[in-house]
C-alpha cells in the first residue's frame, strides 16, 4: 500500500453480523487524500454494508474504524457528514421538480440580510450552482430548471458537486454509473478523476470493473463478505479484475445453463449454443487458474469455508 | 456537452415556458369563467362594480383558507380540519365574548392559541403516527366540529350565537376585520387581507430558505431530510399556518356577521383543496404557488357569484366546480410533464 502520509479513513478488520447472518468479515482498507479507492463486487459482496459502516449508518459489530488516524463512532450519517465524509447515495437526495440551483442548496441555503429580514439569496445560489456545473462541463442557462428535466449522469454529477462543494474531504459514491448508459457513464467517471485531482478521497462503489478500471488507484475486491485484498493499479490488469470479481467460475456456469436450454428448447438452440460457447470461452479467457499467484492466495483465503447466508443483497 | 445544451435550450418556446408556471391554469381559467358570464349574465349587471365587489369577497374568504392549504399541500400534506377550526374558534369568540363579556380582543388571542394548538397537535400526530394526513385530519376534524357543537348546545342551549357586536372593543375589531373600503362601490377589507396573505405567503416560497424547504419536504421527505432539512418542524409549523388562517377567516367571520354558528366552515376544508388543486399545487405534494391558489379561489367565486347573477338554479354551481376542477387536474398533470420533459 502507499502510505505516504496517514490515510484519510481506515477500516482495520471491520465484521458486520446481522443477527446470525455474517454480512462482512475481517475487512481492512484505507484511502488516502488524492486517491480513488474503487469498492468492487457482485451484487450481495458486501457492498452496501461497509459503505454504510464507513457513512455513519451502521456500527460496525467489530473492529476498527478510523478516520484521519483517530478511532470514530459516528451514529448517524450526519456526524459523518459534519466530519466531512459525504455520501452520495443511490437515490441522491434530490427533489425532481425542483429547480437544479434551489437542490444544490437545499438544507444549507445562503442567505442575505439581517434576522427577520433574511431571505434566500437566489443570485448567490444561482452563481455558485453555474460555476460548480461548470466546472464539471454540465453548462446550464437556466439554473431554475427542474433536477428533472436532467440526465441521470448529470444528476449524479450534481449530487457530486454538491458534496464536494460543501466540504467533503472524502467522497463514498454509491454505484454512481449503475443504470447509466456509456456516455452518461463517462460524464460521471470525468468527475471522480477530477474530485481526485482536487485532494479528495473518493470511494467508489461499484460492480462494473470497466468503469472501475479507468478511474481507480486502488481495487478492494468483495465477495460474499469477505475481501480478496487490496490491489494498486499496476499489480493487476482489467482482465483480471473482472476475473476476480464476477469469477470465472460464474462465467463458465452460465455457459453450461445455456447449453442445457439449448438442448431442451429446439428453436433457439442454434443462436444458444453459440452465445454458450462465446461465455465458455470468455470463461476460460479469465478462469483463476490462469491468474498470477498472488490471486492463488487470494483464492485459498476464500476458500475458507462460509457460512452461506448473505446479510446484505438487495438496498 | 456544452455545445448540446446550448442548443436544446434556444429550442424552448416561450407560450411553453408560460405553460409550465403552476398559476398559468387557475389564470386563465378565471378569465375564461369571468368572460362567461360577462356574457351569459351581462344583462342581469355582472360587468359592474356591485358583482365585482361580491365575487372579490367570496374569493377572499376561500383564499384565506387555500393559500395556507397550499403550502401545506407542496409541503406534502392535507388539513380536512380547517373548515372545523373555522367553526371552533369562531364560536370560542362568540362564547367567550357574550357569555362570559370578554373584552373581544382577549377572544381572538384566545382563539389563536387555540388554533395553533390544533395545528401543532396535526401536525405532531400525523409526524408521530406517519399516518396519512388527510385520516388524521378527519379524526380531529369530527372531533373539533362535535365538540363545538356539543359545548355551544350546554353552554347557550342554542347552535347559533350572536350579539358579538356588544362586547367591550367591538368597534376596533370592526374597523380592522370588517369594514368595507371604497368610495362609490364598497368592496369589504377581507380582500386586503387575502392580498397580504398572499404576498406572505409567497414570499415565504420563493424568498426564504424556509420555503426552500417546504417544496423540499413535499418532494421527498426522505431526500430532503438527508440534505439537513428539519422535515418534522416545517410540516408541524405548515400545519400552524393552516389553522391559524382558519381562525382569521372565522374572525372576519364572527366579526362581521356579528354572530357564530357552529356549522360555519363546514366543507370549506375541501373548497379550500379544491381551489389549491385548480391553482395547480400538485396533489402530490412539491409543486405549486401561492399566486395560483389565489386565482383558484378567484374562479370559484366569480362562479359562485356569476350563477346568481345568471338566474340559474344555484345547485348548478358545485357541478361546475366539479367540472373546473376535473380540468384542472388534467392540465396539471400535463403541466408537469412538460416541466419534467420539455426543459433541457
Amino acid at each position: 500500500m502507499s502510505a505516504q502520509t496517514a490515510p484519510l479513513i481506515e477500516v482495520q478488520s471491520v465484521s458486520k453480523y446481522f443477527g446470525s447472518v455474517i454480512a462482512l468479515k475481517d475487512i481492512s482498507m484505507s484511502v488516502h487524500a488524492g486517491e480513488v479507492m474503487c469498492l468492487l463486487g457482485d451484487n450481495g459482496a458486501g457492498k452496501s454494508t461497509l459503505i454504510k459502516i464507513l457513512s455513519g449508518v451502521h456500527r460496525p459489530s467489530d473492529g476498527h474504524y478510523m478516520f484521519e488516524g483517530k478511532e470514530v463512532h459516528f451514529s448517524s450519517p450526519r456526524e459523518a457528514l459534519n466530519a466531512g465524509i459525504a455520501t452520495v447515495f443511490q437515490d441522491l437526495a434530490m427533489i425532481p421538480l425542483m429547480g437544479i440551483s434551489r437542490n444544490f442548496f437545499l438544507g444549507s441555503e445562503p442567505k442575505k440580510g439581517w434576522g427577520p429580514f433574511s431571505r434566500y439569496d437566489a443570485g448567490f445560489a444561482n452563481r455558485v450552482t453555474r460555476e460548480e456545473l461548470a466546472k464539471i462541463g454540465i453548462q446550464v442557462r437556466d439554473t431554475g430548471q427542474p433536477v428533472g428535466t436532467l440526465s441521470g449522469g448529470e444528476r449524479q454529477s450534481v449530487a457530486i458537486a454538491r458534496a464536494v462543494y460543501f466540504g467533503a474531504k472524502v467522497l463514498i459514491l454509491d454505484e454512481p454509473t449503475a443504470a447509466l448508459g456509456v456516455k452518461e457513464a463517462g460524464i460521471v467517471l470525468r468527475y471522480i478523476a477530477q474530485a481526485r485531482a482536487r485532494g479528495l478521497a473518493v470511494v467508489f462503489i461499484t460492480h462494473n470493473p470497466h468503469h472501475a478500471y479507468p478511474v481507480g488507484d486502488r481495487f478492494t475486491i468483495l465477495n460474499r463478505g469477505r475481501s480478496y485484498g487490496t490491489f494498486a493499479k499496476s499489480e493487476i490488469s482489467r482482465e483480471e479484475l473482472t476475473g476476480m470479481m464476477a469469477g470465472g467460475e460464474a462465467l463458465e456456469e452460465l455457459s453450461h445453463e445455456l447449453a442445457e436450454f439449448a438442448r431442451t428448447d429446439e428453436k433457439a438452440g442454434a443462436a444458444l449454443v453459440k452465445v454458450a460457447q462465446e461465455f465458455e470461452a470468455e470463461a476460460k479467457g479469465l478462469h483463476v487458474e490462469q491468474l498470477p499467484s498472488k490471486f492463488e492466495k487470494a483464492e485459498q483465503q476464500y476458500a475458507d469455508p462460509l457460512p452461506p447466508a448473505d446479510g446484505d443483497g438487495k438496498r | 456537452m456544452s455545445v448540446i445544451t446550448s442548443e436544446r435550450m434556444l429550442r424552448v418556446n416561450p407560450l411553453r415556458r408560460l405553460l409550465v408556471r403552476p398559476e398559468t391554469g387557475a389564470v386563465a381559467g378565471s378569465i375564461a369563467v369571468w368572460i362567461f358570464f360577462a356574457i351569459v349574465a351581462a344583462s342581469s349587471n355582472f360587468v359592474t362594480l356591485r358583482a365585482a365587489s361580491s365575487y372579490l369577497s367570496v374569493s377572499a374568504e376561500l383564499a384565506i383558507l387555500a393559500v395556507p392549504v397550499a403550502l401545506l399541500m407542496i409541503g406534502g400534506e392535507f388539513d380536512l380540519s380547517v373548515g372545523a377550526t373555522v367553526g371552533a374558534t369562531g364560536m370560542m369568540i362568540a362564547i367567550l365574548t357574550t357569555q362570559y363579556s370578554w373584552n373581544i380582543w382577549a377572544a381572538i388571542v384566545v382563539a389563536l392559541i387555540f388554533a395553533v394548538l390544533i395545528g401543532m397537535l396535526n401536525g405532531y400526530l400525523v409526524m408521530r403516527t406517519r399516518l396519512p394526513s388527510f385520516i388524521v385530519t378527519l379524526g380531529t376534524s369530527y372531533i373539533l366540529f362535535g365538540a363545538t357543537a356539543g359545548i355551544t348546545t350546554q353552554v347557550t342551549g342554542l347552535t347559533v350565537v350572536s350579539g358579538i357586536d356588544k362586547a367591550p372593543g367591538y368597534s376596533a375589531a370592526h374597523a380592522i376585520f370588517a369594514t368595507a373600503l371604497g368610495g362609490g362601490q364598497q368592496f369589504p377589507i377581507e380582500i386586503i387581507w387575502a392580498l397580504g396573505l398572499v404576498a406572505l405567503a409567497t414570499w415565504l416560497l420563493l424568498g426564504t430558505s424556509f420555503g426552500n424547504w417546504i417544496f423540499g419536504v413535499g418532494g421527498d421527505a426522505q431526500a430532503a431530510r438527508n440534505t439537513g432539512v428539519p422535515v418534522t418542524r416545517v410540516k408541524i409549523l405548515l400545519f400552524v399556518g393552516t389553522a391559524v388562517c382558519a381562525c382569521l377567516l372565522a374572525i372576519i367571520q364572527v366579526v362581521s356577521f356579528t354572530s357564530a354558528d357552529v356549522l360555519r366552515g363546514q366543507g370549506s376544508e375541501f373548497t379550500a383543496i379544491v381551489a389549491a388543486v385548480v391553482g395547480g399545487v400538485l396533489l402530490t405534494g412539491g409543486y405549486g404557488s401561492a399566486i395560483g391558489a389565489m386565482f383558484g379561489a378567484l374562479a370559484f367565486g366569480i362562479v359562485e357569484v356569476g350563477i346568481l347573477f345568471a338566474g340559474v338554479d344555484a345547485n348548478w354551481y358545485k357541478a361546475v366546480i366539479g367540472v373546473i376542477l376535473l380540468l384542472a387536474v388534467l392540465l396539471n398533470s400535463y403541466v408537469r410533464k412538460l416541466a419534467l420533459e420539455a426543459r433541457r
